[in-house]
């Protein structure tokens, strides 16, 4: 296979982060939640530039298809009168708390991005198929893989028993 | 290859190939495939749709549509003259963009399923390895579109339809998955021409006399009915077509569509099923086999062909004979009774899976048995206990008998 030039990368690249800036900038939530859903697109496209089509099509079905609802049905449910004024964050520790979380995440993202080295002498197989990701994952990475869904089942009996009401509702009225 | 008419759409691409310099073939094959896909699908749908009001008028004891050709088979041209020149209608205060947008997303979403079904044994599209995903990821879209398009219409009834569309499709997608995976098992892997290939006639004949397909096994059948159920509910069908329910909410999230916006949605819906019939006879009815090794003459696209026919047929017959579902009767039906069942259904694969290598009659009749067992043993308790006390309805002043 012939890998695909760069110039095809630095248009995916344009693209997605276009999109996600223009889904910062703009006022309108339903607005900037579609165009997050087109960020995750571009972001599969660059998947598949980069000869990992399952990791593409994955992307697709949870973010495009799953995860956009979710983002899209917590917009419709949050109650907001007028979506042209702009919000203010209610105190100025709160929104030095969102700077420091998310000036945080992004520094371990660079700083993990900035320290990757390509393995000397373990060379990446040439083309990663569906069925060595699987062996991998059913082999060698079993552990990761069942703590990562003991802890998403976790996570859903917790949203559940969030959502459910504390009180059961009385019968007699 | 010689030329026959198993390798003759081949054959017509390499020829029309010839006439350009060799730097430009990969471009005019991709075109002719993209041609060929709409040509082929784009009649399809226009001639299900005429075949659709035909049955029906049957089913009903009319005659259907029958003024516009002989026998009416040009009335799809004439309803799309219709559609292109009726007046668009956009809400004053409507959404513009997005409003525009979600019948072109709906449509290219249906459209892009198209691209990794195995339509003959040497046609498909793009071989990739993770097929069916990519099947599922295109599909992705059309939530999406519904969304859109319930949302930026600025009515609160779309709106409303729409949400309700939604919960409707994320409700049916997890059994509609779960009911391809033991295919995927039984054939080791996510690509849908392998998955084709696990199903061919000479690998033996099921039971002796049944053509190899999954359908004719016990997990095989379970999992048929519950992604054929799932599938109308995914494409908005009678007896799930709650979205639309014309009779009662004039069509939900399509209600300030008009013109041929929504002949867009309704191409999209039928451009849906027709790729979902597709994947069920793919997964299920051994795709573009044969179903014995004599009937191999008759090319490998046409037996595809049939069986997306007899499988639409089917999705026609049902929608003539059930009855709409009530909101909370889908929800329960979906997430108390199939969803279980698929699940339990991967377990059944994996038993008759495993048992592969038994040996005798005695081992065989006991492999079927409890297949069979751990297929309906399941589908009656679940069966008795969420539908108990659930009888046929008595009316005050009109008592059944």
């Amino acid at each position: 296979m012939i890998p695909p030039p760069l110039p095809v990368l630095a248009a995916i690249a344009a693209a997605a982060l276009l999109t996600a800036a223009l889904a910062m900038m703009l006022r309108n939530l339903i607005h900037s939640a579609l165009l997050l859903v087109l960020t995750w697109v571009f972001v599969a496209f660059f998947y598949l530039w980069a000869g990992a089509p399952f990791l593409a099509f994955a992307q697709v079905v949870v973010y495009v298809g799953a995860i956009s609802m979710v983002v899209l049905f917590a917009v419709l449910l949050t109650r907001r009168h007028d979506p042209a004024k702009p919000t203010r964050p209610a105190s100025l520790a709160r929104a030095c708390s969102a700077l420091a979380v998310s000036g945080g995440a992004f520094a371990v993202l660079a700083w993990a991005v900035l320290q990757w080295r390509p393995v000397p002498g373990n060379p990446p197989p040439a083309e990663p198929s569906v069925a060595t990701l699987g062996a991998a994952l059913a082999g060698p990475q079993l552990h990761a893989l069942l703590i990562t869904g003991v802890i998403l089942t976790a996570t859903l009996i917790g949203a559940a028993l969030i959502a459910s009401p504390v009180e059961k509702p009385d019968s007699s009225q | 290859m010689p030329v026959t008419l198993e390798t003759f759409p081949l054959a017509l691409r390499d020829w029309l190939c010839a006439f350009l310099p060799q730097e430009f073939h990969w471009l005019l094959s991709g075109l002719l495939v993209i041609i060929a896909i709409l040509t082929v699908f784009g009649l399809g749908f226009a001639f299900i749709t005429v075949a659709e009001r035909k049955f029906l008028g049957r089913f009903q004891n009319r005659i259907g549509p029958n003024r516009v050709g002989p026998f009416g088979l040009l009335q799809p041209f004439a309803d799309a003259v219709k559609a292109l020149t009726k007046e668009d209608i956009v809400p004053a205060t409507a959404d513009k963009l997005p409003h525009f947008l979600a019948p072109c997303v709906i449509v290219s979403g249906a459209l892009l399923c198209f691209a990794v079904l195995p339509y003959g044994r040497h046609l498909v599209p793009a071989d990739l390895d993770a097929g069916l995903l990519y099947f599922f990821a295109a599909g992705a879209f059309t939530e999406l579109a519904v969304f859109m398009a319930g949302w930026s219409s600025h009515n609160k009834f779309s709106l409303l339809a729409g949400i309700r569309a939604l919960a409707q499709l994320v409700s049916y997608e997890l059994p509609l998955l779960l009911a391809t995976l033991p295919a995927v098992m039984a054939a080791r892997s996510l690509n849908l021409q392998t998955i084709v290939g696990s199903q061919s006639p000479a690998a033996g004949l099921k039971a002796g006399f049944l053509p190899n397909w999954h359908l004719f096994s016990p997990w095989g059948a379970a999992g048929f009915l519950i992604f054929l159920i799932a599938a109308i509910a995914e494409s908005n069908r009678s007896p799930f077509d709650l979205p639309e329910g014309e009779s009662e909410i004039i069509a939900g999230h399509l209600t300030e569509y008009s013109g041929f916006k929504y002949a867009l949605f309704f191409m999209g819906e039928y451009f849906g099923l027709i790729a979902l019939s597709g994947f069920c006879a793919t997964l299920f009815l051994g795709g573009w086999q044969a179903p014995y090794a004599a009937l191999e003459v008759i090319p490998s696209w046409v037996w595809f062909g049939l069986k997306v026919a007899a499988l639409i047929f089917t999705f026609i017959w049902i929608r003539a004979t059930f009855l709409r579902l009530r909101m909370d009767q889908l929800m329960r039906f979906s997430w108390k009774f199939l969803l279980p069942l698929a699940l339990i259904n991967l377990g059944t694969a994996a038993f008759w899976l495993l048992t592969a290598h038994w040996q005798g009659a005695w081992w065989i009749a006991l492999r079927w048995f409890a297949a069979a067992a751990l297929v309906i043993a399941p589908y009656s308790i679940l069966g008795r206990r969420l539908f108990r006390g659930l009888g046929a309805r008595t009316y005050e002043y009109a008592p059944n008998n």
